[in-house]
């Protein structure tokens, strides 16, 4: 077979080993010079992206992909390690892969006067590899490890400024949660194991059966990966972690949040897939009530930050929010069988969780930008900025009318969906989240009108633009945020409706991993 | 019932770590009570494979007879590793915090914001 | 940290050939008897920590800078990943154990069920026990060297 079918096949497991290899490298070539490594990593993070393209096309036109460590083929019962990639695992993976090569063209001028930058980049490739890792799976435990994995490069990561008390102290705060989060997570796969004898998730999902210890390890595995989600009320690590991180990082940690509610889906919908339609209206509510209650929580504590990154978070826990209202309303109208309003409601939902990372992340970017040209964070003491810094205004008013869901952006198109879809299931949750959109504008005009316009401040009168590598960052973002707004068609069609209807597809999940086994 | 003590210790792990966790002030104490959740979670995944009467899953010079699971000893073997991985980064961390603000009491560290 | 008596560094230099042997025996039999690459790098880097504590950290420090440690960690993880890039060159899966069956270093399979196995058996295994061992040698050594040493630091700035 010629070069591309070896790659093809290959795939998922270049997609994780390839950042695992150029992490392990990159000290050696930050001995020889900066530059060199710097350039390493971003061919390491290029190769990387075009893999997960080339996988997520490939498992677009024909099917879920497996792949199996060590041998060629499989016999029951299952002891190797697979990879199995679906629809909804090259959507999150594209999401994930798209963000960190973002983050790391951005952190080449953002971070150039620190020191220990060889362990940045290593640490940084190293969360790409588990990100990656954690959303092609189809192993239980592996997921644990590399949930492990981001989570320990990660706090690492967020903590890098350590002559600032507070970072440190943040950081210390988000490993301690994760910990705990990851060891209930390790309890739950423990009872797996004890009862079923297999830590294959389609094994599982294939022979479970809802007795007591399951549903302990449901409600264990739902609590844990709903803290790491930052869903209401777990959701106290997210605003300092946000905060007090370099921008770059806070964009790679929107990414992991995401993977961590990718973990969380997949856990609702493909192990305990048998058992969700007969329960699936009170699971469904319950996503519901979360849902509004991350939204009314994380829009009225933004209102009153004074700290600009603080606040950003706060409506990053909101946007959250609506991607939990928009699936659990899937979940809820769904039952007893698959209708077309529920599958628009997972639709809106699973857009969502794309439109929102490249939002939040643009207004994290722009404000990285801010602290990089002025050293100020808190809103206080920032104001008329719009004259020396032209391009971060323009960039920062598309992320805002991307936030607050107004058109031409991709905001309004996966929050349009998801207002249709609730207002058929209760009226007072399409008005909640509609006012929410509103109040979330709001704040954000006050931000640009605080920060950005307003009379010129003496001491900002030297003020620069940010460098062009920074400015391409965020015009990469801003791009796709205006693209996906004018045609959401092309990515809802190609993207978004594969990914939602492999998500309820749990039979055809498990029937790939029973043919390769051969039986049963 | 004498076979059930092992899940009785790992319970009484998990609660005694989880205490440490949530009821201390000092700062070395809430890692040494993840420490202990760590500690039970391993050995509730070596007790699953245990099978009444084994020995040791080992085939050099095995005296024979009925074999324990040796998966789960290399799950558990996987755990201590990220254990150790983890305990190395939140001390590094302390030591930071303590350079920072000379104080190890959480109550004192991280005046600011909520 | 500073160094301690001369009897605790003589006694030192006396037990330190017997715990490294150890060790890499634990790292070498790991395919066959309990051990591997993990544990037997504890072993090692515990001998090391024993080194670092009789002699002083600063002493320690002089002599193995921080940047050699570095090295043999990411030397120890390029292999192991090399080792398994390998498996697909020469297999064809990821992680595929090529050198079982085959003539060359590790290649013998022993027969069945309970009995004596020689050491040249299990193919990638032991190469693998091998970089691990490295790796976990370097790291556990690094860190306890760099905090003893940031201690130090600490003492003499106030």
């Amino acid at each position: 077979m010629n070069a591309l079918d070896f790659i093809i096949a290959n795939s998922p497991i270049f997609a994780v080993a390839i950042p695992l290899l150029g992490a392990f490298l990159t000290p050696i070539f930050g001995r020889i010079n900066d530059k060199l490594r710097n350039i390493f990593a971003i061919t390491i993070m290029i190769i990387t992206t075009s893999i997960v393209f080339i996988l997520a096309y490939d498992v677009i036109t024909n099917g879920i992909r497996t792949y199996i460590f060590g041998a060629q083929d499989l016999t029951l019962p299952v002891v190797r390690i697979l990879f199995e990639v679906d629809a909804m695992s090259s959507f999150m993976a594209i999401i994930s892969v798209v963000l960190a090569l973002v983050a790391l063209i951005y952190s080449w001028a953002f971070m150039k006067e620190n020191t220990g930058l060889d362990k940045y980049y290593t640490l940084l490739l190293l969360m790409t590899a588990g990100m990656l890792g954690m959303e092609l799976t189809g192993d239980m435990f592996n997921f644990f490890v590399f949930l492990e994995i981001t989570s320990i490069s990660s706090a690492a990561l967020v903590a890098f400024w350590i002559n600032k008390g507070k970072s440190v102290e943040a950081g210390f705060k988000y490993i301690v949660i994760s910990t705990i989060g990851a060891l209930f997570v390790l309890f739950s796969v423990a009872l797996f194991y004890g009862q079923y004898n297999a830590l294959n998730m389609a094994i599982i999902a294939h022979s479970i059966q809802f007795s007591f210890l399951d549903k302990i390890a449901l409600v264990l595995l739902i609590g844990a990966l709903a803290m790491k989600a930052g869903i209401v009320p777990l959701h106290m690590w997210l605003p300092d972690a946000y905060s007090k991180a370099p921008s770059s990082i806070t964009l790679i940690l929107v990414g992991v949040t995401q993977a961590s509610l990718y973990g969380l889906l997949r856990v609702c919908f493909t192990i305990y897939g048998k058992m969700i339609t007969l329960s699936s209206i009170s699971i469904g509510w319950i996503l519901v009530l979360f849902g509004i209650v991350t939204i009314l929580l994380g829009v009225i504590m933004a209102i009153a930050q004074s700290d600009l990154k603080r606040l950003i978070a706060f409506a990053a826990v909101g946007e959250i929010g609506y991607m939990i209202l928009g699936i659990g309303t899937g979940l809820v109208t769904m039952s007893p069988d698959i209708s077309a309003a529920g599958l628009t409601a997972l639709k809106g939902g699973i857009f969502h969780i794309m439109n929102d990372a490249l939002d939040v992340g643009l207004m994290f970017l722009v404000a990285g930008a801010i602290f990089y040209a002025t050293r100020e964070t808190s809103l206080d003491r920032l104001g008329g900025l719009a004259r020396n810094m032209k391009y971060t205004t323009v960039f920062f008013i598309i992320g805002l009318l991307a936030v607050s869901g107004l058109p031409p952006m991709n905001g309004f198109a996966s929050k349009l969906l998801i207002y249709e879809s609730t207002y058929q299931l209760n009226p007072i949750l399409a008005i909640i989240a509609i006012l929410s959109s509103i109040l979330l504008l709001a704040i954000f005009v006050k931000v640009l009108h605080s920060a950005f316009l307003g009379p010129a401040l003496p001491r900002f009168n030297e003020v620069k633009e940010v460098p062009k590598s920074m400015l391409f960052a965020m015009a990469i973002i801003a791009g796709m945020i205006i693209i996906f707004g004018i045609f959401p068609d092309i990515v809802v069609n190609n993207i978004v409706e594969p990914a939602a209807n492999a998500l309820v597809d749990n039979a055809g999940y498990i029937s790939k991993i029973m043919s390769l086994a051969g039986g049963a | 019932m004498i076979f059930n003590f092992p899940f009785i210790a790992v319970a009484a792990l998990i609660i005694v770590g989880l205490y440490a966790v949530v009821f201390r002030k000092n700062l070395i104490k809430m890692i040494i009570g993840i420490t202990i959740i760590e500690s039970g979670v391993n050995l509730f995944l070596i007790t699953l494979g245990y099978r009444e009467g084994s020995i040791a899953p080992i085939y050099t010079s095995s005296p024979g007879g009925i074999m324990s699971l040796p998966v789960p000893q290399a799950l558990t073997l996987t755990s201590i590793v990220i254990g150790v991985a983890v305990l190395a980064l939140m001390l590094s961390l302390v030591i930071h915090i303590y350079r920072h603000y000379n104080t190890l009491d959480v109550r004192k560290i991280g005046g600011g914001e909520e | 940290m500073s160094g301690m008596s001369k009897i605790v560094k003589t006694i030192t230099n006396v037990a330190i050939p017997f715990i490294l042997i150890y060790g890499i025996y634990v790292i070498a039999h790991g395919h066959l008897t309990p051990g591997g690459g993990f544990q037997g790098g504890a072993v090692v880097a515990s001998g090391l920590v024993m080194i670092m504590v009789a002699y002083g950290s600063v002493w320690t420090m002089e002599k193995i800078k921080e940047k050699n440690l570095s090295m043999l960690e990411s030397l120890g993880a390029f292999c192991f990943i090399l080792l398994a890039f390998l498996g697909l060159v020469f297999g064809s899966v990821f992680f595929n154990n090529y050198l079982v069956g085959s003539n060359s270093l590790f290649g013998t399979v022993p027969a069945a069920g309970s009995g004596l196995a020689d050491i040249s058996t299990a193919g990638i295994i032991p190469l693998m026990n091998f970089a691990v061992g490295l790796k976990v040698i370097a790291g556990l050594f690094a860190i306890v060297l760099v905090m003893a040493y940031a201690i130090t630091k600490k003492e003499a700035k106030e």
